[in-house]
């Protein structure tokens, strides 16, 4: 599959019916919001705490330390996936509660609210898989589309993956400073990063000083233990969030975009671009729980503000919309998703553009949306 | 309706020592950064949804209706609350399928009741949380409310000779003078003017009574506009006022009633050149007349990026129909909950009929109406 295909092959009618079908599931749930989304988010809200308590406690006494760091790396990523980057994206601002609103809330993370809400709500989610516009690709870091240029940095393109991965919520909050901006091209000046890193150093100090120097201290002759506890709950957050959200991007069948594509983009080929970028993964109720329910990471990005709990329910539907117009819906297992993910990386580790020479999306499709009659 | 009470059991000396060291060990920047980002309230709610630092949570104590379109709530606030002035209102939010919602409501009871709000609630056709109040409100059950606000209020310094005129609902800020006033043995005379339906339709009848039989000083007046019973009879004219009330121009007067008996009170005040005696609460908006013929423009709503045409309508009515959900409360201009920032546009106040400036502007959208194309940061 490559996007060409699906822009050039798809007609302005058809693109509008995708979007009027898509937008017809959405107003479904709209309409339907109520006692059902609150009681969950709340239920889910109340068990992350009570996660979070105990395993802070379970962590100060030797017995129960591993207990207490199961629960409290289920809490932070409970935190951060299911309460976190759902309630930021405005899924429950319906509710009028403060406590669940996307302009208040802000997580057990080292990344400001408002940052995250810029990168990701704004950059990822509009700009999804767009080359040079969604930062998501690759973080500044690493080669993670064949259309990037390939630079000699990028040979170490494995080894800061890992690196990725374990420092995770680090890289994140500093993602909005485009640090390889000042430190490779050269296009963004120290000062300018000094000024943006102040809240996110003010953020970062609260969190590192939370957990790896008060609750420390509360454990008194016990503090290493729980400094230990605490490096592997935020170490295991890390990997984990990290990893469902390569799987939602970056198996090799996920497509990428130049930036042209933007360009007067009707509402249909914008749906289309989302699920042609996204990919989901299967399991069970606890794994779309523990991953935000970004197993469902195509219906996330049509609809990104509606209560991801909801997910589940709406993929039959958005599947045969898929079906219809012959559009591919990309799903398999996590392992086989994440080791696709990897394959992808360590190709790009290499110059060239790997095995998707073969199929030029980019130039396909900079060839194809130049005649494309656009829809209202 | 029957009445459905729990009683909530009272705390000894230890339960409250222990409580209120708690509360000073989690009002503290450690306790904050030990919870952070969340903060200590978040934590505590999942234990006890009354707790908080700052915040006024009450408990539903029990609910009762005393006519077919009322009902009455008692509430049991926690220690945040710092009581009201008698004629205040207080900002009520309730849960209600999943959505917040919030309406103002002023208490009745004395204001010397320190541990309670009794709020009684007419429910029109359109009352979503009254309607609530009434048929799905559970003992205990906890709602939020804000403290005490409005101008309304008995002064600090009591006046000698005082009037209270109510109607219907609007009662209950002058029963909570009347019962404030006498708990506190207030000597001068005090009559009570009530104007309602009918004897039926009546709210706290017995309680009233009840007050005049223990006070020499205070005169209950009813007049009803249909049926038997009651001194007066018919609505509100300014004869029938002076015939009843002869002093009334020696007398404070706080009054609180529907939108025509207000103004029809209003106007034999002013005539009479008494305006600064009177006292007066809008209790309800008096409502706003929708010009579709005229409404002109679009509504712009920046921030969510939609356009609708001016339909007329108060912007929170038109954003509200254009499927956004603002902030909003009393929808009658007075708690400001609504307030939003217009980038661009006029609008006429609803109250005033008075137009605002083009240009930026914190705006109360439930009392303004577009003139014109409006841009909102909504």
């Amino acid at each position: 599959m490559n996007t060409s295909n699906h822009f050039s092959r798809l007609t302005p009618e058809q693109f509008a019916s995708i979007g009027a079908e898509l937008d017809a599931i959405r107003n479904e749930v709209l309409a339907d919001l109520g006692e059902r989304d609150a009681q969950y988010i709340r239920k889910l809200v109340k068990r992350q705490r009570q996660l979070e308590v105990g395993g802070r406690v379970m962590m100060m006494l030797p017995p129960t330390w591993p207990l207490g760091v199961a629960a409290l790396s289920t809490s932070k990523i409970l935190d951060n996936m299911e309460i976190g980057h759902n309630v930021m994206h405005g899924q429950y601002d319906w509710m009028g509660d403060p406590a669940l609103n996307s302009k208040n809330f802000d997580w057990d993370s080292a990344d400001t609210a408002k940052n995250w809400k810029h990168t990701h709500n704004y950059e990822h989610h509009t700009f999804t898989n767009v080359l040079n516009k969604d930062h998501d690709i690759g973080y500044g870091l690493l080669r993670m589309s064949e259309d990037q240029k390939w630079e000699p940095r990028f040979l170490a393109n494995l080894p800061l993956t890992v690196l990725l991965h374990a420092f995770f919520q680090h890289f994140v909050a500093v993602q909005n400073l485009k640090l390889e901006e000042v430190m490779i091209y050269k296009t963004k000046s120290r000062k300018q990063l000094a000024k943006e890193f102040k809240p996110v150093w003010k953020k970062m100090r609260k969190q590192l000083g939370k957990d790896y120097l008060m609750y420390p201290l509360l454990a008194g002759p016990f503090a290493p233990l729980v400094f230990v506890g605490n490096v592997a709950a935020n170490a295991a957050r890390n990997v984990w969030a990290c990893a469902v959200i390569f799987n939602g991007h970056f198996p090799e069948d996920v497509e990428q975009f130049p930036e042209s594509v933007v360009e007067n983009e009707t509402r249909g080929q914008w749906y289309v671009r989302q699920m042609l970028g996204s990919a989901n993964f299967s399991g069970g109720r606890l794994m779309h729980i523990m991953s935000g329910n970004l197993s469902f990471q195509i219906e996330h990005h049509l609809f990104p503000d509606l209560p991801a709990h909801r997910y589940a329910e709406l993929s039959p539907k958005v599947q045969a919309v898929c079906e219809k117009y012959g559009l591919p819906y990309n799903t398999g297992p996590f392992w086989k998703q994440t080791l696709s993910t990897w394959k992808r990386i360590a190709k790009l580790s290499l110059p060239g553009r790997g095995k998707r020479n073969a199929t030029p999306a980019a130039s396909a499709i900079a060839a194809a949306d130049a005649p494309l009659p656009l829809a209202a | 309706m029957s009445m459905t009470t729990r009683l909530i059991p009272r705390r000894n000396a230890f339960e409250n020592t222990l409580e209120s060291g708690l509360r000073r060990l989690l009002d503290t920047r450690v306790a904050a950064l030990l919870t952070y980002p969340h903060g200590v309230d978040n934590y505590m709610q999942q234990f006890d949804r009354r707790w908080s630092l700052n915040e006024v949570r009450a408990s539903v104590v029990n609910t009762h209706a005393q006519t077919a379109d009322t009902v009455t709530v008692t509430l049991r606030p926690n220690a945040n609350w710092k009581g009201f002035a008698a004629g205040q209102y207080v900002r009520l939010s309730v849960d209600i399928d999943g959505v917040r919602r919030t309406r103002c409501f002023s208490p009745a009871n004395s204001a010397h009741e320190r541990g309670l709000i009794e709020l009684t609630c007419k429910i029109g056709p359109d009352s979503i949380v009254s309607r609530y109040l009434r048929d799905r409100a559970q003992p205990g059950e906890v709602m939020i409310v804000a403290q005490a606000e409005g101008q309304f209020a008995l002064p600090e310094l009591r006046p000698e000779r005082i009037l209270l005129i109510s109607g219907g609902s609007g009662i209950t800020p002058v029963l909570s003078m009347l019962r404030t006033l006498t708990d506190e043995g207030h000597s001068g005379p005090i009559t009570f003017l009530h104007y309602c339906r009918s004897a039926v339709d009546e709210l706290y009848a017995a309680d009233v009574d009840a007050i005049a039989d223990r006070h020499a000083n205070v005169q209950v007046l009813r007049c009803y506009a249909e049926g038997l019973g009651g001194q007066l009879h018919g609505v509100f004219d300014a004869d029938q006022l002076r015939q009843a009330v002869p002093d009334y121009a020696q007398a404070e007067t706080f009054l609180c009633g529907p939108p025509g008996m207000m103004q029809a009170v209003q106007a034999a005040y002013d005539s009479q050149g008494l305006s600064d005696q009177l006292h007066l609460e809008h209790f309800s908006a008096a409502p706003v007349a929708i010009d579709a013929e005229g409404a002109e423009g679009d509504v712009r709503f920046a921030r969510s990026e939609r356009l609708a045409a001016n339909s007329g309508a108060t912007l929170l009515d038109q954003a509200e129909s254009a499927g956004l959900r603002p902030e909003s409360g009393c929808r009658m201009g007075i708690c400001h909950a609504c307030t939003c920032r217009k980038t661009a546009g006029r609008v006429r106040d609803t109250r005033t009929g008075q137009i605002s400036d083009a240009g930026e502007a914190d705006i109360q959208i439930c009392v303004s109406v577009p003139v014109g194309t409006v841009t909102l940061d909504l």
